[in-house]
């Protein structure tokens, strides 16, 4: 799979560059991730997914946005494989649009939150006194409510559309991240190494981000990665909900909404976006798992 | 160089209050290695992070070079004061790279020519260029502690501070440490100040040294008299005798603790 | 050739046979690098007696503790490994109970983390002794014990928790709890490391103490050569997981082999300055078997 000297290379204990090393630490990194087949297999959702979003143009059979009205609610058959919806629209051309819609949302929660979540724990853990009091009280209060009824709240004060459905679900997201990141400064701050980083002369905000982050971000990315699951799953609700993205567009939440009144007799509207939704969440959990193990902070 | 007056550190408050360090008054000249020796507990090494600025509620005066210290050190301050740790396992950060880890104290005082001085602080301390891009689980315990030694030589600082610099390390590997730290003493006049609970240590590295316990300055004395036994404090007596191994007598005769 | 050289066999069974003979024993693991043999061919026999294995840190001196007591996780082979007479290889986990901490008990390095923190130390004395059977009560005995390790209020200490105790007197602890079985042997790996110097001398002198009035045998793993100089009687000396040196402890500054003599020689010493440190030179060698099959 990869040649001799490039593994050496990798593998070296003596890098020659800055480049070296981190590839090296990446490369080893890799190794502990693929050793884990369900992580890998995490992996291979995603990156199907991800092809999925990106080729949907040439993927999808059909248009996703119209169909004829004499297709309506066609079972799977060879023309239409996964059925049609009460519109007439291909569902497989629909899944593979919404795939976009999907990454688009967990991609842009997880830019947002994560790195809030991190700079107010990080913050509130290593400054202390009663900015941590108030950072703190500020993350429990947003935690007091359950995350989906307060991105409901949000979404509904923000009105519908793609872009309030985020910004809701990144509202609510944040919170755990910022717990995380501040018990971890916690775990770190009267650590040496610190003790030394503050007697170059550094100061607070680059002991902040050059010191205490990069200890903080790998429980960070193992919980967003398993987070993402929940993330899609709110995401679809609030589509179900009609609170996500606007009609015509594919999401697959609005897409199990639609197909809910006919359930009995034409199970596949809502049953096929229901499995991607699952299949997705599982992948991301699998990542979450496998990742823990590669970017465990204790585990050297 | 070093002059502390009647420094008192309280750690804690209410039931939890400890005074570690009490009424607390040293000397330490420009170019001496002078030694702080005690058992744990003593207040040693809360004493070296004081004067390191790495404590907040110490009371009394802390003088560095005539200068009197603040609570808040200035970038200055670093530049002549460093210190290196116990622990070489948890000095150095494991995410950084070496090169990393000593270029940090030049980009934060803003000197040039990096790559050189990164590389001659590496030869000081006896290791090759090969060293600079390895990360510090890639390397042994004693190299770890030339990294800290390197870390605190790059700023060029007057004084450096050392807290049981040898404590973790296996005695072949103290030996070299040891050896390293004085050759740096000779080549650049530096001075230190060096805490440890090992009177062979301290004897062999300080010119003078003091003995705590329990927060207090027991006494100072001169390491030329330890071989002859001089120490005028039966405390001290008593560690001195310690230090040179078992016999069963002798443990009857200590004062309990 | 080990045993003859530290005594003169005597034909008295009862004195003279040992407690504990390990024959070429080897402790292996295997790693993602392959495979480490931690420990090489490691020989000796004690009696009732103090023996002291001495090395640096990856010297092998712990895993040899520990697979006495089959308490490593790598791979254990020996030609012989007998406590008694009873063979110490392949046992059931149900036989190990029996002989550790009832026949032979372990003494490790902090006390901090061999206590358990939600007992109070009276009740893992009790614990540690449920299967004594004896005639006075368990907590009586504990209190014995507690007397027996030099702890001076010993119904005080029956009742505190460990994070109450200083590191002496948690050792001190640790070592009553060990003798509430009565074992015939100790291994104590660097009981007192992590204590101060005086302290570190008081647990020595109570070990041996006990070493004395209880006929017992101790292993004494440990670091610091000149402790071991002055408290043990004989040590084996390690590097590389093999013994390269044996010899009575007050012979240790007549030591032969070139990383004996270079441990000696390097460390600092209080009453005997040197201007320099002389520094150990490592030869691979040393860890590869003796020339001449030796044993």
């Amino acid at each position: 799979m990869i040649s001799a000297p490039f593994r050496n290379w990798l593998l070296s204990d003596t890098p020659d560059s800055r480049f070296q090393a981190r590839m090296g630490r990446f490369y080893l990194g890799w190794l502990t991730f693929a050793k884990n087949p369900l992580a890998l297999l995490g992996l291979i959702i995603l990156v199907l997914l991800i092809v999925m979003a990106i080729f949907a143009p040439w993927i999808s059979p059909h248009n996703p946005l119209s169909g004829e009205l004499e297709d309506r609610l066609l079972p799977p058959s060879g023309k239409f494989f996964l059925g049609t919806d009460e519109n007439g629209r291909d569902i497989f051309s629909r899944i593979v649009f919404g795939a976009r819609t999907t990454l688009y949302i967990i991609g842009l929660v997880a830019v947002t939150a994560a790195p809030i979540g991190l700079l107010i724990g990080t913050t509130a853990g290593y400054v202390g006194g009663w900015v941590e009091t108030a950072l703190m009280r500020i993350t429990d209060a947003f935690l007091a409510f359950p995350k989906l009824i307060l991105a409901l709240a949000f979404a509904a004060a923000l009105g519908p559309g793609l872009e309030n459905a985020v910004l809701a679900i990144a509202i609510t997201s944040w919170p755990p991240y910022a717990r995380i990141a501040r018990a971890e400064t916690l775990t770190v701050r009267n650590s040496d190494y610190l003790a030394a980083a503050r007697m170059t002369g550094a100061g607070p905000f680059r002991i902040l981000f050059g010191h205490i982050m990069p200890m903080c971000v790998p429980s960070l990315i193992v919980r967003v990665s398993l987070d993402m699951a929940g993330i899609i799953l709110i995401a679809a609700g609030l589509g179900f909900l009609g609170l996500g993205v606007a009609p015509p567009q594919p999401e697959w939440g609005s897409m199990v909404a639609e197909g809910r009144s006919q359930i009995l007799e034409q199970w596949w509207v809502c049953t096929y976006p229901g499995i991607a939704i699952c299949i997705v969440s599982l992948g991301f959990n699998l990542i979450g798992d496998g990742l823990r193990d590669v970017l465990d902070p204790r585990g050297k | 160089m070093i002059d502390i007056d009647n420094l008192s550190v309280v750690f804690g408050d209410g039931e939890n209050r400890v005074l570690a360090v009490d009424q607390f008054s040293l000397r330490v000249e420009a170019g001496e290695s002078f030694g702080l020796v005690g058992e744990s507990g003593s207040g040693k090494s809360t004493v070296l992070r004081a004067v390191a600025g790495l404590l907040d509620t110490w009371t009394g005066n802390i003088a560095v070079d005539g200068a009197k210290l603040g609570r808040k050190r200035s970038r200055d301050f670093y530049a002549k004061v460093q210190m290196v740790f116990q622990d070489p396992f948890g000095s150095l950060h494991p995410k950084h790279t070496i090169d990393r880890i000593l270029s940090e104290p030049l980009i934060v005082h803003d000197l040039d020519n990096r790559e050189a001085r990164v590389r001659d602080v590496l030869e000081q301390v006896q290791l090759g260029p090969s060293f600079r891009f390895r990360y510090p689980h890639q390397l042994s315990g004693g190299q770890r502690q030339r990294i800290a030694i390197a870390r605190a030589l790059i700023l060029r600082p007057r004084i450096i501070l050392l807290d049981e610099p040898t404590s973790a390390l296996d005695v072949s590997i103290q030996a070299e440490i040891l050896n390293l730290l004085d050759d740096i003493r000779t080549q650049l006049g530096v001075t230190y100040l060096l805490v440890s609970h090992d009177l062979g240590v301290v004897a062999h590295m300080c010119n003078r040294f003091a003995v705590m316990r329990q927060g207090k300055l027991i006494e100072v004395a001169e390491s030329a008299h330890l071989g002859t036994g001089a120490l005028s404090h039966a405390y001290s007596r008593q560690l001195l005798l310690a230090s040179k191994g078992y016999d069963r007598a002798l443990v009857d005769t200590f004062a309990d603790l | 050739m080990v045993c003859a050289m530290f005594s003169t066999r005597v034909e008295n069974k009862m004195t003279q046979t040992p407690i504990l003979d390990v024959q070429n024993l080897n402790v292996r693991f295997d790693t993602p690098k392959g495979e480490f043999h931690a420990v090489k061919d490691v020989s000796f026999t004690m009696g009732r007696e103090k023996l002291a294995i001495v090395g640096e840190s990856g010297s092998g001196k712990t895993q040899t503790g520990r697979a006495i007591l089959g308490l490593t996780q790598g791979r254990i082979t020996a030609d012989r490994m007998t406590f008694h007479g009873s063979n110490l290889l392949g046992l059931s986990p149900v036989a190990w109970r029996e002989i550790r901490g009832r026949r032979i008990a372990m003494v490790m390095q902090d006390p901090k983390y061999s206590l358990n923190p939600v007992m109070t130390i009276g009740d893992q004395l009790i614990e540690a002794g449920h299967r004594h059977i004896g005639t006075i009560s368990p907590r009586q005995r504990s209190l014995e014990m507690l007397e027996a390790v030099k702890i001076r209020d010993p119904l005080r200490v029956f009742r505190a928790w460990p994070h109450e105790l200083s590191g002496g007197m948690g050792q001190r602890a640790m070592i009553a709890m060990m003798l509430m079985a009565e074992p015939e042997m100790l291994i104590a790996d660097e009981p007192t490391s992590a204590l101060d110097v005086t302290v570190r001398l008081q647990v020595l002198a109570i070990l041996d103490d006990l070493v004395k009035t209880r006929n017992m045998g101790l292993i004494f793993i440990s670091h610091d050569l000149n402790l071991v100089r002055t408290f043990a009687d004989r040590v084996l000396i390690m590097y590389g997981g093999r013994v390269v040196e044996e010899l009575p402890a007050r012979d240790l500054y007549s030591a032969t082999h070139p990383y004996t003599r270079g441990l000696l020689a390097c460390a600092p010493e209080v009453d005997n300055p040197k201007k320099r440190l002389a520094i150990l030179n490592r030869d691979p060698a040393w860890a590869n078997p003796p020339p001449r099959g030796g044993r």
